[in-house]
């Protein structure tokens, strides 16, 4: 009895302390998310003759590091994959051993892996390898795809050998509340913002509500928006220009915009949380990082391409690749299944279920959730800016690509958010810099221009 | 002279566990010191210890270590052995208050930070609470990395979540107590605070050692509550070793900081073996 009377306690105080801890909103009533479905007419314009396909490609493994999260593993196998006339078996890998695996398979000579999906600053380690095919006649057989030139070079990382068939690419973009367009600084087009009209914009919403309504993903891909847009778009270059005057005169007008950041953007991952809780009015960060926002409420919020600065507008596109290993068994099934993944029904398909966009020429169809149409419209608009700058994620580097974010990262940490002396953290950071280009031996990149040898910064 | 025959059994006994910790905790610690001082063509190598004393992350890492553990373990040995005691003394409903206690023990350290999160962040529990009784007019930030209240936050999580542990090892070595000595105290006119001081607490020391070893090395380790509650506004020992191995992808300094880690738990097991040193007499 005494045992039960005793329970009955525990949960009444459980109870209790549950119903004391109910949250109460705060200032706005947070709306419940609803999934918004667009009707749009459909109109026949052409009739495709279908005939039942009686080929069977077999078994075809695709590894990938992209579509790890298992949500999206499970939409690349039951969705992306279903139409595939044979067994596709979807292999998400993070990326260390995804390349442990390709080349262990290489240098036994023996594989099982067909097709493999990578970002394009991941290959250059399994090019290096040998371990990859040319694909040069596949993507031949592909040209009506409308895949754009830049892209398919990119593929050759390079060489003149086409290494991998673009698959997919995502970027950065801005994204908003609509409650913040009121603040917008006079005359701003907000599609064409220049990052000093981004700070008074933030700075036109503090002065107005008293709080720090700007965000940045400082806990999740900050240095992306380092090396990728903030640089470029000041310095015209990433590292070669890393402790330039513009530089310099950079990184003090991005202390001067720290001001209007929220302070809990240390914690930030993934803006569409704080975009959704309305910590966050104005922000900045990865598609796939923001989608939840414009899915849930896509009349709250506006997806935006990126601000520009004196040099034009830096913006770092993140494409997908597909290769197959010179180990590859069913040769066949692979080039069918880079065939099939890069029509523009699969590539729409990819968009819905896992955020990347298309890389070939494709009209978004009615179907496809207006969240997405909205990012994809930015998307565009960024890329086709006539001042874009397009900066590659490093190359090169070889297994310490991560160690270039530390830099870039740790001179953020000590001039913003320590407040040491510009000049002298970009001294010694640009000597890491340096260091690392050197035992590298990595060349520049997009948008520095080509070096012979190690990149220099200057 | 007859020879002893030597009896395997005990150390047939021993085996199962000695083969998992040289398996798992002696061979990993050989491979980790392999790495941190030695460079990828074999040679033996103080590049990566030198890199890390320079690392710019590395003072602000040990710094906040440091702080995290003075703030913690007097506050949670005080509130867990004054928990303890209350335990003793078989007041009513003192069995709801073990449950009670013995709750947060169940939650995984990045869960219990993720809790604290929700109730710390701008539109928290916290912040709804002081508004809806219209303490606030807007939310206060709390976690705003130019403020000390992410370290409050994290030091009031770290209490919230790790303090029953000491709480059993107390209890357990609370209980061993004949309650001889205590009676014995008492009818020589003893009152509460000369039995806890003169007799209660000296017999608890071995159950002390135990619960401030494991304790600290655990807080020389916080990771996950710190992760969740500051991001990046506060960094930590093993949050810079996390990022060298998982987002800068260098191995050799990860190994590096882990050692680091290692030692410090090395010198502050030995400094409490050393400062609560129990005789063998006094062990009954």
């Amino acid at each position: 009895m005494k045992k039960l009377s005793s329970m009955l306690m525990v949960g009444a105080i459980l109870l209790s302390l549950l119903a004391a801890c109910a949250p109460a909103p705060v200032v706005e009533t947070v709306e419940v998310p609803v999934e918004k479905t667009v009707v749009v007419p459909v109109e026949v314009t052409k009739i495709v003759e279908v005939e039942p396909e009686e080929v069977d490609y077999g078994l075809v493994t695709f590894i990938s590091t992209q579509g790890v999260p298992i949500e999206e593993a499970e939409a690349m196998r039951g969705v992306v994959l279903a139409d595939f006339p044979g067994q596709v078996e979807f292999i998400g890998a993070e990326y260390e051993h995804f390349e442990d695996l390709v080349l262990s398979e290489v240098q036994a000579g023996k594989g099982s892996i067909d097709v493999a999906g990578a970002l394009h600053g991941q290959f250059p380690t399994l090019v290096a390898a040998g371990a990859l095919q040319d694909l040069g006649a596949l993507m031949d057989s592909l040209s009506d795809r409308g895949i754009p030139e830049a892209f398919v070079e990119l593929g050759k990382l390079g060489t003149d050998t086409q290494y991998y068939v673009p698959w997919m690419q995502a970027t950065y973009i801005a994204a908003a509340n609509k409650k913040a367009l009121e603040y917008l600084p006079a005359g701003a087009d907000p599609e064409a913002l220049t990052w000093e009209q981004f700070r008074d914009w933030g700075k036109n919403i503090y002065e107005a509500t008293g709080e720090k309504k700007l965000g940045f993903p400082v806990d999740g891909l900050l240095h992306r928006f380092l090396e990728g847009y903030i640089y470029p778009s000041y310095t015209g270059g990433m590292v070669t220009t890393f402790k330039s005057p513009e530089a310099v005169e950079m990184w003090e007008f991005i202390k001067d915009m720290w001001q209007y950041v929220h302070p809990q953007s240390m914690v930030y991952g993934f803006m569409q949380e704080p975009l959704l809780a309305e910590e966050v009015w104005v922000t900045w960060d990865h598609t796939a990082r923001l989608i939840e926002a414009f899915k849930a409420r896509p009349d709250d919020f506006v997806a935006l391409p990126a601000p520009s600065g004196p040099r034009g507008l830096g913006f770092m596109p993140v494409t997908v690749g597909l290769a197959m290993p010179v180990t590859a068994p069913n040769q066949e099934g692979g080039e069918a299944l880079i065939d099939y993944m890069t029509r523009p029904e699969t590539q729409i398909s990819v968009l819905r279920e896992i955020g990347f966009f298309p890389v070939v020429d494709v009209e978004f169809p009615g179907y496809v959730p207006i969240g997405i149409r909205m990012e994809g419209e930015a998307v565009t608009k960024q890329a086709a800016a006539p001042n874009a700058i397009p900066a590659m994620l490093p190359v090169g580097l070889g297994p310490r690509s991560g160690e270039i974010n530390k830099i870039y990262r740790d001179a953020f940490t000590r001039i913003v958010i320590n407040g040491e002396d510009t000049v002298t953290v970009l001294e010694s950071e640009a000597a890491n810099l340096q260091a690392l280009m050197e035992e590298t031996g990595a060349p520049c990149w997009p948008p520095d221009p080509p070096s012979v040898g190690a990149c220099q910064v200057k | 002279m007859k020879r002893r025959r030597v009896n395997w059994e005990p150390y047939a006994l021993l085996l199962p566990s000695t083969a998992y910790l040289v398996l798992f905790f002696a061979w990993p610690m050989v491979q980790a010191f392999k790495l941190g001082f030695q460079s990828d063509d074999g040679q033996f190598t103080l590049a990566y210890v030198q890199r890390m004393f320079g690392d710019a992350a590395f003072v602000n890492a040990l710094w906040n270590t440091l702080k995290l553990i003075i703030a913690i373990i007097p506050l949670q040995f005080i509130l867990a052995l004054i928990m303890a005691l209350l335990m003793m003394e078989r007041l009513r409903g003192s069995d709801i208050l073990a449950y009670v206690y013995s709750i947060p023990l169940a939650i995984s350290d990045l869960a219990a930070g993720l809790i604290w999160f929700s109730i710390f962040t701008e539109r928290g529990f916290l912040n709804s609470l002081l508004y809806s009784l219209g303490l606030l007019e807007r939310p206060y930030l709390f976690l705003n990395y130019q403020s000390y209240w992410p370290l409050v936050a994290i030091v009031l999580a770290e209490v919230w979540r790790a303090t029953s542990i000491v709480f059993v090892i107390l209890v357990a070595g609370l209980q061993s107590i004949p309650r001889d000595y205590i009676e014995a105290a008492e009818v020589f006119g003893a009152n509460w605070f000369q039995r806890v001081r003169r007799v209660i607490l000296p017999m608890l020391r071995p159950s002390i050692q135990v619960a401030l070893i494991l304790r600290t090395l655990l807080a020389v380790q916080v990771f996950a509550v710190v992760m969740a509650l500051a991001g990046r506004g506060v960094t930590v020992l093993a949050a810079e070793a996390y990022r060298w191995h998982g987002e800068y992808r260098n191995p050799h300094m990860a190994a590096v900081y882990a050692m680091f880690i290692l030692i410090i738990s090395l010198a502050s097991a030995f400094f409490y073996l050393r400062a609560l040193r129990v005789k063998e007499e006094a062990i009954l």
